[in-house]
Protein backbone atom coordinates (compact mmCIF):
# COMPACT_ATOMS: atom_id res chain seq x y z
CA UNK A 1 0.00 0.00 0.00
CA UNK A 2 1.74 3.66 -0.73
CA UNK A 3 1.89 5.69 1.72
CA UNK A 4 0.68 8.66 -0.73
CA UNK A 5 -1.63 8.71 -3.58
CA UNK A 6 -1.25 10.88 -6.26
CA UNK A 7 -4.44 12.74 -5.53
CA UNK A 8 -3.49 13.67 -2.30
CA UNK A 9 -0.22 15.22 -3.37
CA UNK A 10 -2.21 17.44 -5.81
CA UNK A 11 -4.36 18.42 -2.73
CA UNK A 12 -1.39 19.15 -0.46
CA UNK A 13 0.21 21.14 -3.93
CA UNK A 14 -3.26 23.39 -4.09
CA UNK A 15 -2.73 24.30 -0.41
CA UNK A 16 1.00 25.21 -0.88
CA UNK A 17 0.26 27.11 -3.64
CA UNK A 18 2.49 25.18 -6.22
CA UNK A 19 1.18 25.05 -9.89
CA UNK A 20 2.59 21.70 -10.52
CA UNK A 21 2.75 20.03 -13.87
CA UNK A 22 1.38 16.34 -14.24
CA UNK A 23 4.49 15.38 -14.98
CA UNK A 24 6.02 17.02 -11.81
CA UNK A 25 2.88 15.16 -9.95
CA UNK A 26 3.72 11.76 -11.07
CA UNK A 27 7.24 11.78 -10.10
CA UNK A 28 6.73 13.52 -6.63
CA UNK A 29 4.45 11.39 -5.60
CA UNK A 30 6.77 8.21 -6.22
CA UNK A 31 9.29 9.61 -4.62
CA UNK A 32 7.25 11.37 -1.53
CA UNK A 33 5.93 7.63 -0.94
CA UNK A 34 9.40 6.37 -0.44
CA UNK A 35 10.31 9.50 1.46
CA UNK A 36 7.01 9.34 4.02
CA UNK A 37 7.29 5.48 4.38
CA UNK A 38 11.23 6.22 5.42
CA UNK A 39 10.08 9.12 8.30
CA UNK A 40 7.39 7.19 8.88
CA UNK A 41 9.52 5.19 11.59
CA UNK A 42 9.45 7.94 13.47
CA UNK A 43 5.82 6.59 15.09
CA UNK A 44 8.05 3.63 16.28
CA UNK A 45 10.09 5.34 19.02
CA UNK A 46 7.96 4.79 22.53
CA UNK A 47 7.61 8.13 23.52
CA UNK A 48 3.66 8.71 24.44
CA UNK A 49 4.86 10.26 27.66
CA UNK A 50 7.54 12.36 26.14
CA UNK A 51 6.76 16.17 25.76
CA UNK A 52 7.63 17.29 22.46
CA UNK A 53 10.60 19.98 21.47
CA UNK A 54 9.85 22.87 18.90
CA UNK A 55 13.14 24.42 19.84
CA UNK A 56 16.41 23.19 20.75
CA UNK A 57 16.87 26.06 24.09
CA UNK A 58 14.37 26.71 26.08
CA UNK A 59 14.08 30.86 25.74
CA UNK A 60 10.93 32.26 26.36
CA UNK A 61 9.39 35.79 26.65
CA UNK A 62 12.26 37.23 24.77
CA UNK A 63 11.93 41.15 24.14
CA UNK A 64 14.10 43.84 23.09
CA UNK A 65 14.29 47.33 24.44
CA UNK A 66 11.04 49.57 23.12
CA UNK A 67 13.36 51.84 21.04
CA UNK A 68 12.57 54.08 18.17
CA UNK A 69 14.86 53.45 15.58
CA UNK A 70 14.50 54.23 11.71
CA UNK A 71 13.08 51.58 9.39
CA UNK A 72 13.02 51.34 5.89
CA UNK A 73 11.84 54.12 3.52
CA UNK A 74 9.20 53.38 0.77
CA UNK A 75 11.55 53.13 -1.62
CA UNK A 76 13.50 50.73 0.02
CA UNK A 77 10.77 48.78 1.15
CA UNK A 78 9.35 48.28 -2.55
CA UNK A 79 12.42 48.18 -4.23
CA UNK A 80 12.31 44.53 -4.78
CA UNK A 81 8.79 44.49 -5.78
CA UNK A 82 7.36 43.09 -9.00
CA UNK A 83 5.04 45.92 -9.62
CA UNK A 84 4.79 49.52 -7.66
CA UNK A 85 1.66 51.95 -8.02
CA UNK A 86 1.77 54.90 -5.73
CA UNK A 87 4.12 54.37 -3.48
CA UNK A 88 2.11 50.71 -2.75
CA UNK A 89 2.88 47.20 -4.01
CA UNK A 90 0.47 46.48 -6.80
CA UNK A 91 -0.91 43.15 -6.94
CA UNK A 92 -3.29 40.96 -8.95
CA UNK A 93 -7.42 40.96 -8.32
CA UNK A 94 -7.60 39.39 -4.86
CA UNK A 95 -11.26 38.80 -4.81
CA UNK A 96 -13.61 36.82 -7.02
CA UNK A 97 -15.23 38.76 -10.03
CA UNK A 98 -18.72 39.30 -8.45
CA UNK A 99 -17.20 41.15 -5.33
CA UNK B 1 54.07 31.43 -0.97
CA UNK B 2 51.70 33.19 -2.58
CA UNK B 3 49.03 35.72 -0.93
CA UNK B 4 46.30 32.91 -1.68
CA UNK B 5 47.75 30.32 0.41
CA UNK B 6 48.39 32.04 3.25
CA UNK B 7 46.03 31.45 6.70
CA UNK B 8 43.74 34.24 7.53
CA UNK B 9 45.54 35.18 10.63
CA UNK B 10 49.04 35.02 8.71
CA UNK B 11 47.19 37.65 6.06
CA UNK B 12 45.44 39.61 9.04
CA UNK B 13 49.23 40.37 10.86
CA UNK B 14 50.95 41.20 7.40
CA UNK B 15 48.08 43.61 6.72
CA UNK B 16 48.48 45.02 10.20
CA UNK B 17 52.20 45.11 9.75
CA UNK B 18 51.73 47.41 6.88
CA UNK B 19 53.81 44.52 4.93
CA UNK B 20 50.80 44.18 2.11
CA UNK B 21 47.74 46.10 1.61
CA UNK B 22 43.71 44.74 2.14
CA UNK B 23 43.62 45.77 -1.36
CA UNK B 24 46.69 43.41 -2.97
CA UNK B 25 45.35 40.73 -0.70
CA UNK B 26 42.05 41.24 -2.36
CA UNK B 27 43.28 41.79 -5.92
CA UNK B 28 45.29 38.41 -5.28
CA UNK B 29 42.13 36.56 -4.75
CA UNK B 30 40.19 37.87 -7.22
CA UNK B 31 42.73 37.09 -9.41
CA UNK B 32 42.70 33.46 -8.41
CA UNK B 33 38.67 33.80 -8.36
CA UNK B 34 39.31 34.71 -12.20
CA UNK B 35 41.69 32.08 -12.79
CA UNK B 36 39.70 29.08 -11.28
CA UNK B 37 36.34 29.67 -10.40
CA UNK B 38 35.19 28.74 -14.11
CA UNK B 39 36.45 25.15 -13.73
CA UNK B 40 35.03 25.47 -9.69
CA UNK B 41 31.27 27.31 -9.90
CA UNK B 42 31.89 28.80 -6.04
CA UNK B 43 30.63 31.89 -6.59
CA UNK B 44 27.52 33.24 -7.85
CA UNK B 45 28.42 36.76 -7.42
CA UNK B 46 32.09 38.65 -7.91
CA UNK B 47 32.00 41.73 -8.22
CA UNK B 48 35.85 43.64 -8.36
CA UNK B 49 34.72 46.55 -7.78
CA UNK B 50 33.00 46.48 -4.93
CA UNK B 51 35.67 44.21 -3.51
CA UNK B 52 38.21 46.52 -3.50
CA UNK B 53 35.94 49.45 -2.54
CA UNK B 54 35.71 47.58 0.91
CA UNK B 55 39.73 46.71 1.21
CA UNK B 56 40.56 50.41 0.36
CA UNK B 57 37.97 51.48 3.22
CA UNK B 58 39.81 49.22 5.71
CA UNK B 59 43.50 50.00 4.42
CA UNK B 60 41.94 53.98 4.82
CA UNK B 61 40.85 52.66 8.67
CA UNK B 62 44.02 51.51 9.27
CA UNK B 63 46.19 55.05 8.12
CA UNK B 64 44.18 56.93 9.92
CA UNK B 65 44.61 54.91 13.32
CA UNK B 66 41.65 53.13 14.15
CA UNK B 67 42.70 50.22 16.46
CA UNK B 68 41.30 47.27 14.01
CA UNK B 69 40.42 43.01 14.30
CA UNK B 70 42.57 40.07 13.97
CA UNK B 71 40.96 39.71 10.53
CA UNK B 72 40.61 43.26 9.33
CA UNK B 73 41.69 43.35 5.35
CA UNK B 74 41.13 39.77 5.07
CA UNK B 75 38.87 38.46 1.98
CA UNK B 76 35.70 36.35 2.53
CA UNK B 77 33.38 34.78 0.74
CA UNK B 78 29.74 34.97 1.78
CA UNK B 79 27.11 32.51 1.37
CA UNK B 80 24.35 33.55 -0.74
CA UNK B 81 21.62 33.62 1.68
CA UNK B 82 22.87 36.15 4.23
CA UNK B 83 21.15 39.56 3.05
CA UNK B 84 24.03 41.99 1.28
CA UNK B 85 22.65 45.65 0.20
CA UNK B 86 25.55 46.01 -2.27
CA UNK B 87 24.89 42.50 -4.04
CA UNK B 88 22.55 40.33 -5.06
CA UNK B 89 20.85 37.38 -2.71
CA UNK B 90 19.27 34.74 -4.04
CA UNK B 91 19.46 31.57 -1.50
CA UNK B 92 20.83 29.82 -5.14
CA UNK B 93 16.26 30.45 -6.25
CA UNK B 94 15.19 31.37 -9.07
CA UNK B 95 12.15 32.97 -7.85
CA UNK B 96 14.58 35.65 -6.04
CA UNK B 97 16.87 36.09 -8.87
CA UNK B 98 18.75 39.41 -8.96
CA UNK B 99 17.23 40.04 -5.70
CA UNK B 100 18.84 43.16 -3.86
CA UNK B 101 17.78 43.15 -0.35
CA UNK B 102 17.31 46.99 1.54
CA UNK B 103 19.46 45.66 4.67
CA UNK B 104 21.93 43.87 5.80
CA UNK B 105 21.98 40.12 7.88
CA UNK B 106 23.47 40.89 11.40
CA UNK B 107 26.61 38.67 10.18
CA UNK B 108 26.97 40.64 7.04
CA UNK B 109 27.25 43.88 9.50
CA UNK B 110 29.54 42.31 12.11
CA UNK B 111 31.93 41.02 8.93
CA UNK B 112 32.14 44.27 7.43
CA UNK B 113 32.72 45.66 11.16
CA UNK B 114 35.51 43.35 11.58
CA UNK B 115 36.97 44.89 8.49
CA UNK B 116 36.56 41.85 6.67
CA UNK B 117 36.31 42.19 2.98
CA UNK B 118 33.73 40.03 1.09
CA UNK B 119 34.72 39.19 -2.76
CA UNK B 120 31.35 37.64 -3.38
CA UNK B 121 28.12 35.37 -2.36
CA UNK B 122 28.95 31.63 -2.91
CA UNK B 123 26.75 29.10 -4.51
CA UNK B 124 24.41 26.57 -2.37
CA UNK B 125 21.48 24.20 -2.58
CA UNK B 126 18.45 26.75 -3.00
CA UNK B 127 17.08 27.90 -0.29
CA UNK B 128 20.13 25.56 1.47
CA UNK B 129 18.19 22.95 0.79
CA UNK B 130 20.60 19.62 0.00
CA UNK B 131 24.12 18.05 0.22
CA UNK B 132 25.49 18.86 -2.81
CA UNK B 133 25.03 22.01 -4.24
CA UNK B 134 23.35 20.27 -7.48
CA UNK B 135 20.05 21.76 -6.22
CA UNK B 136 21.34 25.43 -7.00
CA UNK B 137 19.26 27.02 -9.77
CA UNK B 138 22.54 27.98 -10.94
CA UNK B 139 24.61 25.01 -11.28
CA UNK B 140 26.25 23.08 -9.41
CA UNK B 141 29.66 23.97 -7.41
CA UNK B 142 32.48 21.19 -7.97
CA UNK B 143 34.49 19.72 -5.77
CA UNK B 144 37.92 21.40 -6.04
CA UNK B 145 39.57 17.33 -5.35
CA UNK B 146 38.10 16.38 -8.35
CA UNK B 147 35.92 18.22 -10.15
CA UNK B 148 33.55 15.46 -11.20
CA UNK B 149 32.20 14.87 -7.74
CA UNK B 150 29.88 17.42 -4.78
CA UNK B 151 31.56 19.71 -3.16
CA UNK B 152 29.11 18.89 -0.30
CA UNK B 153 25.98 21.30 0.58
CA UNK B 154 24.03 22.94 1.16
CA UNK B 155 27.08 25.35 1.44
CA UNK B 156 29.09 23.85 -1.10
CA UNK B 157 30.20 27.02 -2.97
CA UNK B 158 31.76 28.16 0.46
CA UNK B 159 33.61 24.85 0.88
CA UNK B 160 34.65 24.78 -2.41
CA UNK B 161 35.89 28.50 -2.31
CA UNK B 162 38.18 27.84 0.26
CA UNK B 163 39.08 24.13 -0.58
CA UNK B 164 40.33 25.96 -4.39
CA UNK B 165 41.96 28.95 -2.19
CA UNK B 166 39.73 31.34 -3.59
CA UNK B 167 39.44 32.57 -0.36
CA UNK B 168 40.55 31.63 2.85
CA UNK B 169 37.65 32.46 4.83
CA UNK B 170 34.01 31.90 4.38
CA UNK B 171 30.67 31.63 5.93
CA UNK B 172 28.05 29.18 6.30
CA UNK B 173 24.83 27.92 7.49
CA UNK B 174 23.92 24.38 9.05
CA UNK B 175 20.22 23.23 9.44
CA UNK B 176 21.44 19.84 9.39
CA UNK B 177 24.82 19.59 8.88
CA UNK B 178 25.22 22.27 5.98
CA UNK B 179 28.65 23.11 6.91
CA UNK B 180 30.19 20.15 8.83
CA UNK B 181 29.38 17.36 5.88
CA UNK B 182 30.90 20.22 2.88
CA UNK B 183 33.95 20.73 5.08
CA UNK B 184 34.33 17.17 5.53
CA UNK B 185 34.06 15.92 2.02
CA UNK B 186 36.62 19.05 0.97
CA UNK B 187 39.41 18.65 3.27
CA UNK B 188 39.09 21.72 5.04
CA UNK B 189 37.69 23.16 8.31
CA UNK B 190 33.71 23.91 9.02
CA UNK B 191 31.88 24.66 12.62
CA UNK B 192 28.51 24.69 13.78
CA UNK B 193 28.15 27.25 16.55
CA UNK B 194 25.45 26.41 19.43
CA UNK B 195 22.34 26.95 17.81
CA UNK B 196 21.53 30.55 18.69
CA UNK B 197 24.76 31.46 18.73
CA UNK B 198 25.26 33.15 15.68
CA UNK B 199 22.46 35.42 14.52
CA UNK B 200 19.45 34.51 12.12
CA UNK B 201 18.60 38.29 11.54
CA UNK B 202 19.29 38.41 7.49
CA UNK B 203 19.76 34.80 7.20
CA UNK B 204 16.89 34.11 4.24
CA UNK B 205 14.99 31.21 6.85
CA UNK B 206 15.02 27.70 6.06
CA UNK B 207 13.91 26.09 9.18
CA UNK B 208 13.88 28.42 12.27
CA UNK B 209 14.88 25.79 15.09
CA UNK B 210 17.73 24.75 13.71
CA UNK B 211 19.17 27.21 11.36
CA UNK B 212 22.56 28.28 12.35
CA UNK B 213 25.05 30.81 10.96
CA UNK B 214 29.32 29.09 10.71
CA UNK B 215 32.29 29.65 9.81
CA UNK B 216 34.59 27.87 7.49
CA UNK B 217 38.27 27.93 7.23
CA UNK B 218 41.47 25.73 5.84
CA UNK B 219 42.68 25.58 9.23
CA UNK B 220 41.25 25.47 13.28
CA UNK B 221 42.50 28.99 14.17
CA UNK B 222 41.35 30.85 11.25
CA UNK B 223 37.79 29.40 11.82
CA UNK B 224 37.96 30.19 15.81
CA UNK B 225 38.93 34.04 15.07
CA UNK B 226 35.89 33.75 12.31
CA UNK B 227 33.64 31.99 14.83
CA UNK B 228 35.01 35.50 17.56
CA UNK B 229 34.16 37.87 14.76
CA UNK B 230 30.98 37.47 13.79
CA UNK B 231 29.17 35.39 16.79
CA UNK B 232 27.65 36.63 19.70
CA UNK B 233 24.14 38.10 20.73
CA UNK B 234 21.79 40.06 18.93
CA UNK B 235 18.30 41.65 19.73
CA UNK B 236 17.08 41.64 16.84
CA UNK B 237 16.85 37.59 16.80
CA UNK B 238 14.63 36.27 19.65
CA UNK B 239 16.55 33.07 19.33
CA UNK B 240 19.97 34.44 19.93
CA UNK B 241 21.31 33.42 23.20
CA UNK B 242 22.25 36.42 25.63
CA UNK B 243 25.33 34.89 26.97
CA UNK B 244 28.88 35.37 26.04
CA UNK B 245 31.02 33.89 23.04
CA UNK B 246 32.62 31.21 24.20
CA UNK B 247 36.41 31.67 24.34
CA UNK B 248 37.28 29.98 20.93
CA UNK B 249 40.38 31.18 19.79
CA UNK B 250 41.95 30.71 22.91
CA UNK B 251 41.01 27.07 22.74
CA UNK B 252 42.32 26.99 19.09
CA UNK B 253 45.24 28.28 20.17
CA UNK B 254 45.58 25.91 22.98
CA UNK B 255 44.08 22.36 21.67
CA UNK B 256 45.49 19.98 24.48
CA UNK B 257 43.46 16.64 25.11
CA UNK B 258 45.45 15.17 27.54
CA UNK B 259 42.77 13.64 30.58
CA UNK B 260 39.97 14.75 28.33
CA UNK B 261 37.27 12.02 27.93
CA UNK B 262 36.41 11.51 24.67
CA UNK B 263 33.15 9.35 23.67
CA UNK B 264 32.62 7.77 20.38
CA UNK B 265 28.53 7.36 19.38
CA UNK B 266 28.53 3.60 19.09
CA UNK B 267 25.25 3.94 16.69
CA UNK B 268 27.42 6.08 13.97
CA UNK B 269 29.56 3.08 12.08
CA UNK B 270 29.61 -0.16 10.59
CA UNK B 271 26.95 -1.22 7.28
CA UNK B 272 26.49 2.62 5.00
CA UNK B 273 29.68 3.68 6.01
CA UNK B 274 32.70 3.16 3.22
CA UNK B 275 35.33 1.58 4.27
CA UNK B 276 38.33 4.14 4.24
CA UNK B 277 35.95 6.83 6.23
CA UNK B 278 35.74 4.22 9.12
CA UNK B 279 39.50 3.50 8.87
CA UNK B 280 40.56 7.10 8.94
CA UNK B 281 38.24 7.83 12.09
CA UNK B 282 39.32 4.68 13.88
CA UNK B 283 43.13 6.26 13.28
CA UNK B 284 41.91 9.16 14.76
CA UNK B 285 40.57 7.56 17.39
CA UNK B 286 43.55 6.07 18.56
CA UNK B 287 45.57 9.30 17.93
CA UNK B 288 43.62 11.13 20.61
CA UNK B 289 44.22 8.05 23.10
CA UNK B 290 48.07 8.62 22.53
CA UNK B 291 47.50 12.22 22.59
CA UNK B 292 46.50 11.69 26.23
CA UNK B 293 42.45 11.55 26.15
CA UNK B 294 40.39 9.11 27.64
CA UNK B 295 38.21 7.20 25.17
CA UNK B 296 34.94 5.72 25.86
CA UNK B 297 32.14 4.10 23.71
CA UNK B 298 28.89 5.65 24.19
CA UNK B 299 25.90 4.93 23.15
CA UNK B 300 22.98 7.47 22.14
CA UNK B 301 20.12 4.91 20.91
CA UNK B 302 17.55 7.95 19.66
CA UNK B 303 20.28 8.97 17.07
CA UNK B 304 19.18 6.73 14.72
CA UNK B 305 15.98 7.91 14.42
CA UNK B 306 17.14 11.52 14.01
CA UNK B 307 17.31 11.53 9.95
CA UNK B 308 13.98 10.61 10.20
CA UNK B 309 12.92 13.46 12.77
CA UNK B 310 14.46 16.06 10.78
CA UNK B 311 13.00 15.10 7.92
CA UNK B 312 9.96 15.52 9.26
CA UNK B 313 10.65 19.24 11.27
CA UNK B 314 12.80 20.55 8.63
CA UNK B 315 10.13 20.00 6.09
CA UNK B 316 7.48 21.55 8.26
CA UNK B 317 9.67 24.38 9.10
CA UNK B 318 9.91 25.13 5.38
CA UNK B 319 6.67 24.87 4.53
CA UNK B 320 6.27 27.77 6.43
CA UNK B 321 8.85 29.49 6.42
CA UNK B 322 8.49 29.83 2.24
CA UNK B 323 5.22 30.54 2.27
CA UNK B 324 6.41 34.32 1.89
CA UNK B 325 7.65 34.15 -1.56
CA UNK B 326 3.95 34.93 -2.63
CA UNK B 327 5.15 37.21 -5.85
CA UNK B 328 3.63 39.94 -3.95
CA UNK B 329 6.61 41.97 -2.12
CA UNK B 330 9.93 41.07 -3.75
CA UNK B 331 11.42 38.11 -6.22
CA UNK B 332 9.73 36.66 -9.31
CA UNK B 333 6.12 37.31 -10.21
CA UNK B 334 4.92 34.95 -13.22
CA UNK B 335 1.64 35.24 -15.55
CA UNK B 336 -0.01 38.70 -13.97
CA UNK B 337 -1.57 39.93 -17.47
CA UNK B 338 -4.69 41.20 -15.61
CA UNK B 339 -6.70 37.90 -15.84
CA UNK B 340 -5.47 35.35 -13.19
CA UNK B 341 -6.32 36.51 -9.79
CA UNK B 342 -3.28 36.84 -7.19
CA UNK B 343 -3.85 32.74 -5.90
CA UNK B 344 -3.15 32.05 -9.78
CA UNK B 345 -0.01 34.30 -10.06
CA UNK B 346 1.10 32.97 -6.44
CA UNK B 347 0.96 29.10 -7.14
CA UNK B 348 2.39 29.74 -11.14
CA UNK B 349 5.38 31.93 -9.86
CA UNK B 350 5.89 29.52 -6.87
CA UNK B 351 5.71 26.28 -9.69
CA UNK B 352 7.97 28.15 -11.69
CA UNK B 353 10.39 29.87 -9.21
CA UNK B 354 11.19 26.88 -7.19
CA UNK B 355 13.19 24.06 -8.17
CA UNK B 356 12.47 20.36 -7.57
CA UNK B 357 14.06 20.28 -4.04
CA UNK B 358 12.63 23.05 -2.35
CA UNK B 359 8.68 21.68 -4.01
CA UNK B 360 9.27 18.60 -2.22
CA UNK B 361 10.25 19.60 1.08
CA UNK B 362 7.30 22.23 0.82
CA UNK B 363 4.45 19.14 -0.25
CA UNK B 364 6.15 16.66 2.46
CA UNK B 365 5.38 19.60 5.26
CA UNK B 366 2.33 20.51 4.20
CA UNK B 367 1.51 16.76 4.61
CA UNK B 368 3.08 16.28 7.77
CA UNK B 369 1.45 19.72 9.28
CA UNK B 370 -2.01 18.50 8.15
CA UNK B 371 -4.51 17.75 10.43
CA UNK B 372 -5.40 13.90 10.68
CA UNK B 373 -1.01 13.37 10.67
CA UNK B 374 0.26 16.02 12.67
CA UNK B 375 0.44 13.98 15.71
CA UNK B 376 1.74 10.95 14.17
CA UNK B 377 4.18 12.98 12.54
CA UNK B 378 5.51 16.08 13.34
CA UNK B 379 4.06 16.23 16.73
CA UNK B 380 5.83 12.90 16.74
CA UNK B 381 9.43 14.59 15.48
CA UNK B 382 9.19 16.51 18.35
CA UNK B 383 9.24 13.68 20.83
CA UNK B 384 12.02 12.25 19.38
CA UNK B 385 13.78 15.61 19.31
CA UNK B 386 13.53 15.34 23.01
CA UNK B 387 14.96 12.10 23.27
CA UNK B 388 18.04 12.95 21.33
CA UNK B 389 18.87 16.20 23.18
CA UNK B 390 18.50 13.73 26.16
CA UNK B 391 20.99 11.43 25.11
CA UNK B 392 23.24 13.72 24.59
CA UNK B 393 22.66 15.54 27.98
CA UNK B 394 23.33 11.74 29.54
CA UNK B 395 26.59 11.33 27.30
CA UNK B 396 28.02 14.54 28.48
CA UNK B 397 27.78 13.35 31.95
CA UNK B 398 29.95 10.51 31.38
CA UNK B 399 32.22 12.48 28.76
CA UNK B 400 33.87 15.86 27.72
CA UNK B 401 33.23 15.75 23.73
CA UNK B 402 31.37 13.12 21.45
CA UNK B 403 32.70 11.85 18.31
CA UNK B 404 32.41 10.43 15.03
CA UNK B 405 33.32 10.39 11.33
CA UNK B 406 30.80 13.76 9.71
CA UNK B 407 29.89 12.14 6.88
CA UNK B 408 29.41 7.98 5.73
CA UNK B 409 31.15 8.34 2.55
CA UNK B 410 33.50 10.85 1.00
CA UNK B 411 32.30 13.32 -1.99
CA UNK B 412 29.87 11.44 -4.12
CA UNK B 413 30.01 11.90 -8.18
CA UNK B 414 27.59 14.75 -9.13
CA UNK B 415 24.63 13.40 -10.77
CA UNK B 416 24.82 10.07 -8.41
CA UNK B 417 21.89 11.15 -5.88
CA UNK B 418 20.47 14.20 -8.06
CA UNK B 419 17.18 12.06 -8.20
CA UNK B 420 16.77 9.49 -5.10
CA UNK B 421 16.25 12.17 -2.65
CA UNK B 422 16.61 9.76 0.47
CA UNK B 423 20.05 8.54 -0.68
CA UNK B 424 20.79 12.37 -0.96
CA UNK B 425 19.39 12.83 2.52
CA UNK B 426 21.91 9.83 4.43
CA UNK B 427 24.78 12.22 3.79
CA UNK B 428 23.36 14.11 6.73
CA UNK B 429 23.06 10.85 9.25
CA UNK B 430 24.98 11.71 11.61
CA UNK B 431 25.47 15.95 11.52
CA UNK B 432 21.50 15.76 12.30
CA UNK B 433 21.34 14.74 16.12
CA UNK B 434 23.86 18.41 16.69
CA UNK B 435 21.38 20.68 15.27
CA UNK B 436 18.19 19.09 16.42
CA UNK B 437 19.37 19.16 19.84
CA UNK B 438 21.19 22.50 19.32
CA UNK B 439 25.08 21.48 20.62
CA UNK B 440 27.70 22.85 19.17
CA UNK B 441 30.06 20.81 16.57
CA UNK B 442 32.61 20.77 14.07
CA UNK B 443 34.62 18.94 11.28
CA UNK B 444 37.75 18.74 10.96
CA UNK B 445 39.73 16.96 8.42
CA UNK B 446 41.46 13.31 9.24
CA UNK B 447 42.90 11.96 6.52
CA UNK B 448 42.37 10.88 2.77
CA UNK B 449 39.92 7.31 1.72
CA UNK B 450 42.14 4.92 0.50
CA UNK B 451 39.62 3.73 -2.18
CA UNK B 452 39.27 6.93 -3.47
CA UNK B 453 42.17 9.09 -2.13
CA UNK B 454 39.39 11.69 -1.21
CA UNK B 455 39.06 13.74 2.54
CA UNK B 456 37.06 12.51 5.03
CA UNK B 457 35.85 14.61 8.43
CA UNK B 458 35.99 13.69 12.07
CA UNK B 459 33.32 15.34 13.80
CA UNK B 460 33.55 16.65 17.43
CA UNK B 461 30.05 17.24 19.21
CA UNK B 462 30.22 19.51 22.48
CA UNK B 463 26.81 20.43 24.92
CA UNK B 464 25.46 23.79 23.87
CA UNK B 465 27.63 26.89 24.49
CA UNK B 466 30.42 24.60 24.64
CA UNK B 467 31.82 24.98 21.46
CA UNK B 468 35.06 26.08 22.66
CA UNK B 469 35.72 22.05 23.12
CA UNK B 470 35.19 21.73 19.58
CA UNK B 471 38.00 24.01 18.85
CA UNK B 472 40.53 22.61 21.83
CA UNK B 473 39.73 18.77 20.43
CA UNK B 474 39.98 19.87 17.31
CA UNK B 475 43.54 21.65 17.20
CA UNK B 476 44.76 18.79 18.61
CA UNK B 477 44.18 16.45 16.00
CA UNK B 478 45.29 19.32 13.08
CA UNK B 479 48.60 19.62 14.73
CA UNK B 480 49.02 15.55 15.54
CA UNK B 481 48.09 14.93 11.98
CA UNK B 482 50.10 17.74 10.14
CA UNK B 483 52.91 16.32 12.08
CA UNK B 484 52.32 13.16 10.72
CA UNK B 485 51.88 14.57 6.93
CA UNK B 486 54.26 16.83 7.01
CA UNK B 487 51.62 19.80 5.85
CA UNK B 488 47.80 20.31 5.76
CA UNK B 489 45.55 18.00 3.87
CA UNK B 490 44.58 20.52 1.29
CA UNK B 491 48.40 20.82 0.58
CA UNK B 492 47.62 17.14 -1.18
CA UNK B 493 44.76 17.93 -3.08
CA UNK B 494 45.70 18.35 -6.88
CA UNK B 495 46.65 21.58 -8.44
CA UNK B 496 43.62 23.53 -10.76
Amino acid sequence: MSAITRDEVAHLARLSRLALADEELDHFAAQLDVIIGAVARVAEVAADDIPPSSHALPLTNVYRPDEVRPGLTPEQALSGAPAVEDDRFRVPRILGEEA
Amino acid sequence: MSLVHKTAADLGALIAAGEVSAVEVAQAHLDRIAAVDPQVNAFLHVDAETTLKQARAVDARRAAGEELGPLAGVPIAHKDVFTTVDMPTTAGSKILEGYRPPYDATVTRRLREAGLVILGKTNLDEFAMGSSTENSAYGPTRNPWDLSRIPGGSSGGSSAAVAAYEAPLSTGTDTGGSIRQPAAVTGIVGMKPTYGGSSRYGLIAFASSLDTPGPFARNVLDTALLHEAFSGHDVMDATSVDAPVPSVVAAARNGDVAGLRIGVVKEFGGDGYQAGVLARFHETVELLESLGAKVFEVSCPSFTTALPAYYLIAPSECSSNLARFDAMRYGLRVGDDGTRSAEEVMALTRAQGFGPEVKRRIILGTYALSSGYYDAYYGQAQKVRTLIARDFEAAFQQVDVLISPTTPTTAFPIGERADDPMAMYLADLCTIPANLAGNAAISVPCGLADEDGLPVGLQIMAPVLGDDRCYRVGAAVEKALQARWGGSLLSRAPEL
